[in-house]
């Protein structure tokens, strides 16, 4: 489908017409066919094999939020990717990492970052961050159908709230149920151990640096346990992808940054393979 | 029933023509220039939250003088047309002169057809490139033809004045702080040629600007920003006038 009317290349009447700032409002009206949620799929016997994201991870500090998430893509025991992006700027202040069917995934942040940029280009002013967890629930219900064959899309949502001045982490089901998470949250295969890992050494008063190496040391320890997620791999030099949001907005580490947090991770895991010890009281 | 009187198709565009160009008229002109390091965008609006400029796309600006509500629509269909767009196909397929071409359309058939009342509009496309050679500015005045710029455009009621002035003066290569002067030095004349004062905060200006690391090029610059870049002491007619003096002799 294309934009443009064959017969004149004017805009079209319904660019035209006065409507919502929504962009997937848009698309319903005018082009539903390039909506993800309107596709119907054929009964299909058991599950369809397709690549899946794992393990997706995030923190909150007083300063702002972390969103990390691991390099790996399976299909079924294969690994299917090494080196996939799972992490993504939605808009300035806020990243989606996600987990689940990799393909659909990718297409829903996509329209999402549309969505976001389109409402802001229409208004002139951005969405609550509530709003765009809000959006984002709605995207993911309307993959219902297709989550109920085996192609679930699950993401992780962090971003500042430019109103509460504060980092906030949203997390969801696959039925598009939404819930805020307080201090740390985790998605994916990975995300019992990363959660373990996480409960143990996560404290109120983080630095920005300190929240970076939790979230490493988690992926670190949700690899360790699931074969699914991604460690660090020195050999490749692919390092988890770990994205900072602050007052400043969206920023992604370079990889100089995450390896050498990575590398020292490893060096200390070489001495001690379970990581550091909480206190037992 | 009585007869319609016949008028002459030349008529009836020239009729067109006025009704348009007087709705033009009676708004504020604005100005579009290049600078170092981008495409900035100048006009005077008293009012904070009806923006003449505003962003497009990623490297594309748009900027309008005449009827709000006409431009205000067309600029809606120009954000519809350049998200579905880089949606459907890539974020590079959205190009300044595919949303010209549409909008010259536009504005051209609207224009043409007896039965609807013509657009009281002119607009600005502007797209930043890589380097200043790729930048690109379209002026489309109300009839929907497209008129490619360089170095500096004004649309609006007084825009054939304040164009002849900013001819004169604007070169390649100005940083923003003179080209936003200049700017504002061509809005501040009035038809008759006596200047006036526009106070920082009845100016609207907005740029693309191409070293913003992000791949949205668009920014506002407003309230310290803006009367940093008024206050700063560079000179923004002297190195001009110098250097178009210099063309006049060699012209001799």
């Amino acid at each position: 489908m294309e934009p443009n009317t064959r017969s004149t290349g004017r805009l079209p009447a319904a660019f035209l017409t006065p409507g919502s700032s929504s962009f997937m409002d848009f698309l319903a009206d005018h082009s539903p066919e390039l909506l993800p949620g309107r596709r119907t799929l054929p009964p299909v016997q058991g599950v369809i094999e397709a690549p899946h994201g794992t393990t997706i991870v995030a923190a909150s500090f007083p300063g702002g939020v972390v969103l990390a998430g691991d390099r790996r893509a399976t299909m079924g025991n294969m690994i299917a990717q090494r080196d996939i992006e799972k992490v993504f700027p939605s808009d300035e202040y806020s990243a989606v990492g996600i987990a689940g069917t990799a393909g659909l995934a990718v297409e829903m942040v996509k329209l999402f970052q549309l969505e976001l940029e389109h409402f802001e280009k229409v208004e002139g002013a951005q969405l609550s961050l509530e709003g765009k967890a809000n959006r984002l629930s709605t995207m993911i219900r309307s993959n219902l159908g297709m989550a109920m064959q085996g192609l679930a899309v699950v993401p992780l949502f962090a971003g500042w709230d430019l109103e509460r001045e504060r980092g906030r982490i949203f997390s969801y089901d696959v039925t598009g149920g939404r819930s805020e998470e307080h201090g740390f949250a985790a998605t994916g295969s990975g995300s019992l151990f990363a959660r373990g890992s996480m409960k143990k050494l996560y404290r109120e008063d983080l630095t920005e640096q300190q929240a970076v190496t939790l979230v490493v040391q988690a992926l670190y320890d949700a690899a360790d346990d699931d074969s699914a997620t991604g460690g660090p791999d020195v050999a490749r030099r692919i390092y988890p992808i770990v994205a900072v949001i602050t007052e400043d907005g969206y920023r992604r580490l370079t990889e100089a940054e995450s390896s050498e947090i990575a590398r020292s991770i490893l060096e200390r895991r070489l001495e001690q393979p379970d990581g550091p010890r909480a206190e037992l009281l | 029933m009585s007869t319609p009187f016949y008028v002459s198709p030349q008529q009836a565009m020239a009729d067109r023509a006025e009704y348009a160009r007087k709705g033009i008229a009676r708004g504020r002109s604005l100005v579009v220039l290049q600078y170092a390091d981008g495409i900035v965008f100048v006009g005077e609006n008293p009012s904070r939250a009806l923006h003449k400029f505003s962003e497009i796309y990623d490297r594309i600006g748009f900027a309008a003088a005449g009827k709000y509500n006409e431009y205000e629509n067309l600029r809606i269909g120009g954000v519809r047309y350049a998200d579905l767009r880089g949606y459907t196909y890539d974020r590079d397929d959205v190009t300044a002169r595919g949303l010209a071409n549409v909008y010259a359309q536009t504005l051209g058939t609207i224009f043409s057809s007896a039965g609807e009342k013509p657009y009281e509009v002119e607009l600005v496309v502007a797209e930043v490139g890589t380097s200043p050679e790729g930048d690109q500015i379209y002026r489309l005045p109300h009839d929907g033809s497209i008129v490619d710029e360089h170095g500096s455009v004004a649309v609006g009621g007084n825009a054939e004045q304040i164009g002849n002035f900013l001819d004169q003066r604007h070169r390649d290569g100005m940083s923003l702080a003179e080209a936003l002067k200049l700017a504002v030095q061509a809005l501040s004349r009035d038809t008759n040629g006596s200047e006036r004062e526009i106070p920082a905060e009845r100016l609207e200006v907005a740029v693309l600007d191409r070293t913003r690391p992000q791949s949205r090029k668009f920014k506002r610059i407003v309230g310290r920003q803006l009367a940093r870049l008024l206050e700063s002491q560079e000179p923004a007619t002297t190195p001009t006038d110098a250097e178009s003096d210099e063309a006049e002799t060699s012209e001799d």
